[in-house]
């Protein structure tokens, strides 16, 4: 009991922390839940709808082609996460375990593109972009192509997967080459499945930061059905100018994969243990 | 342990990522600098050489200015915030005590959700009838003008950009914590030092690599917002909230004016280049070691 109380300071703040943490978006699931004879300017405001409806969700989802948003951003996070893990993981073997001419320079180049935001190279980008024709007015799948391949692979992939490898023991590959494995077989048979745990770290913060990217799809994309989730929110508000029943329920729809998503592996995100998954 | 692989096997691994590198990152680093150099103002597709006329262009440029100013704004407003309530969140966490884990999930969820929707939802709350106002005018003062008034504009979309951080920085704070020696904290209590003076003395010595990393990764972050204030504000209200990147894309795709935009682009680059620098050269070093 005294070990609740002398607690209680301490429980306070982080209750009030949480509460700010997430007011915007129980603010916004109330506003979604409001039926058109409740007024949702109301002074004082009321967090519990007193005219509960779904019709917001339904008449937003009859609207909003939101499976094809969904179906998107799979494609663009999935084939973002697939291409970071083989790409990254190939570039850190070398990178690790091997000795070759170049290897300093390779480093210094991977290190520097840590520090060219993405924000600023952007115009070059799209330029080469439209001039490798990978833009969603050629086809559909060129649209993803273009969107997936900027960020196909980062340095910090690379420099996560360097140190994974960089923490298997040296016997391990003497074994496989007494058991007469080529280079290959080493690196897909013995040592990708001892970077497991790496791969899934990669593979969680890839997809959160595909998943989340609306600077680069706003830019290269021009069809209403190749638009991520992100783009087609911010066109919510365009859709339904001041009908803010409609975009607060678009909004959380559009939210709750992710959630799911982080509920499910949210043992990555807040163990504390995946010191070098920060992403800078 | 003898050379099992090829002399080309190494580069054959590199070869993949070395070419998405070179297309998508070397390559346009440097052609930001030559496309600074264009005129593009008559026509996207026949662009002229200008010399340094993007550059003068752009530093008699009013806009400019107010635009450097905001993101320096933003910088000292939300850096110090991000670098030091996390922390102080983190503190509090880092402790067995059940039902903590609760508290992490909920802090960290801005963090999961897109800068979209959170743009959304905090345009809400800042709506002229909406739920803020709503306090503010329970308190006696009048109305604000959150994202219409170009005197709050700018700290309106700071909060947002800070409130989306704190759980995030918060976790790479939690993760330092965690390799500070309990006994020193036990020493502490011995001596009968209180919260504070505990954390003063072991904490915040301990982790003070982080608390650098922290402010430069927050810095850089400041540099490049953009989601924000294109959802909420546009640049407005009188360029009030306009900030590097929001100009940089706004002169680009809706002025087409590519050969300006590059030299704000430049001035970003440089910007951020020095951040970076300092980061790895003081704070980073052992990192990235061969």
């Amino acid at each position: 009991m005294r070990k609740i109380f002398k607690n209680l300071p301490i429980h306070l703040i982080l209750i009030i922390t949480s509460l700010l943490s997430v007011f915007p978006f129980i603010w916004l699931i109330s506003t979604s839940l409001k039926g058109n004879s409740e007024n949702i300017f109301a002074y004082p405001p009321t967090i519990i709808p007193t005219d509960f409806t779904w019709a917001n969700y339904t008449g937003v989802w009859d609207k909003v082609n939101f499976i094809g948003y969904f179906l998107n951003s799979m494609i663009v996070a999935g084939g973002t996460v697939i291409l970071n893990l083989i790409l990254s993981s190939m570039a850190g073997y070398p990178l690790a375990r091997m000795e070759f001419k170049g290897k300093k320079i390779t480093f210094f180049a991977i290190l520097a593109t840590i520090m060219i935001p993405f924000q600023a190279i952007m115009l070059p980008v799209y330029l080469i972009t439209l001039k490798l024709h990978l833009v969603d007015s050629v086809n559909n799948f060129a649209g993803y192509v273009g969107l997936i391949m900027p960020f196909a692979v980062s340095a910090f992939g690379i420099f996560l997967m360097r140190q994974a490898f960089l923490g298997i023991p040296k016997e391990m590959e003497e074994a496989a080459i007494v058991d007469g494995c080529n280079v290959f077989q080493i690196f897909t048979k013995v040592l990708l499945p001892m970077v497991k745990p790496s791969l899934a770290v990669l593979a969680i913060f890839t997809f959160i930061g595909s998943w989340g990217e609306f600077l680069w799809p706003s830019i290269v994309l021009t069809k209403d059905a190749m638009y991520t989730l992100p783009v087609g929110v911010n066109n919510l508000q365009g859709m339904f100018s001041s009908n803010w029943r409609f975009i607060a329920a678009g909004s959380i729809l559009s939210t709750i994969p992710i959630i799911i998503f982080f509920l499910c592996m949210q043992k990555y995100f807040i163990s504390g243990e995946n010191e070098g998954a920060v992403k800078g | 342990m003898f050379k099992y692989y090829g002399k080309y096997a190494p580069y054959l691994f590199l070869l993949p990522a070395a070419i998405v590198l070179v297309i998508f990152f070397f390559i346009p680093f440097f052609q930001t600098f030559a496309l600074s150099f264009m005129d593009y103002s008559n026509s996207i597709y026949n662009a002229g050489f200008a010399g340094f006329e993007n550059y003068i262009k752009l530093f008699h440029s009013q806009v400019f200015y107010k635009v450097l100013l905001n993101t320096f704004i933003y910088l000292i407003v939300a850096v110090p915030i991000l670098a030091i309530v996390p922390l102080f969140l983190a503190v509090l966490l880092n402790r067995e005590i059940r039902g903590l884990t609760l508290y992490k999930i909920l802090i960290y969820l801005p963090v999961i959700v897109s800068i979209v929707v959170a743009a959304i939802a905090f345009k809400w709350l800042y709506a002229d009838e909406g739920i803020l106002n709503f306090i503010v005018t329970t308190f006696g003062l009048s109305k604000i003008g959150w994202l219409t008034d170009p005197k709050w504009a700018l700290y309106s979309v700071i909060i947002v950009t800070i409130w989306k951080g704190i759980g995030y920085y918060m976790m790479i704070y939690l993760a330092a914590l965690m390799s500070v020696p309990k006994e020193l904290y036990e020493a502490c209590e011995i001596d009968g030092a209180g919260f504070f003076r505990k954390h003063l003395t072991v904490t915040i010595p301990h982790i003070m690599p982080t608390i650098a990393l922290v402010t430069t990764i927050s810095a850089i972050s400041a540099m490049k917002v953009f989601a924000e204030i294109y959802v909420m504000t546009k640049g407005g209200p009188l360029n009030s909230s306009k900030t590097i990147v929001y100009y940089i894309y706004e002169r680009a795709f809706e002025n087409l004016d590519l050969g300006f935009a590059s030299a704000m682009a430049v001035v970003l680059l440089v910007i951020v280049l020095a951040l970076s620098l300092v980061n790895i050269l003081f704070f980073e070093k052992n990192r990235y070691q061969i």
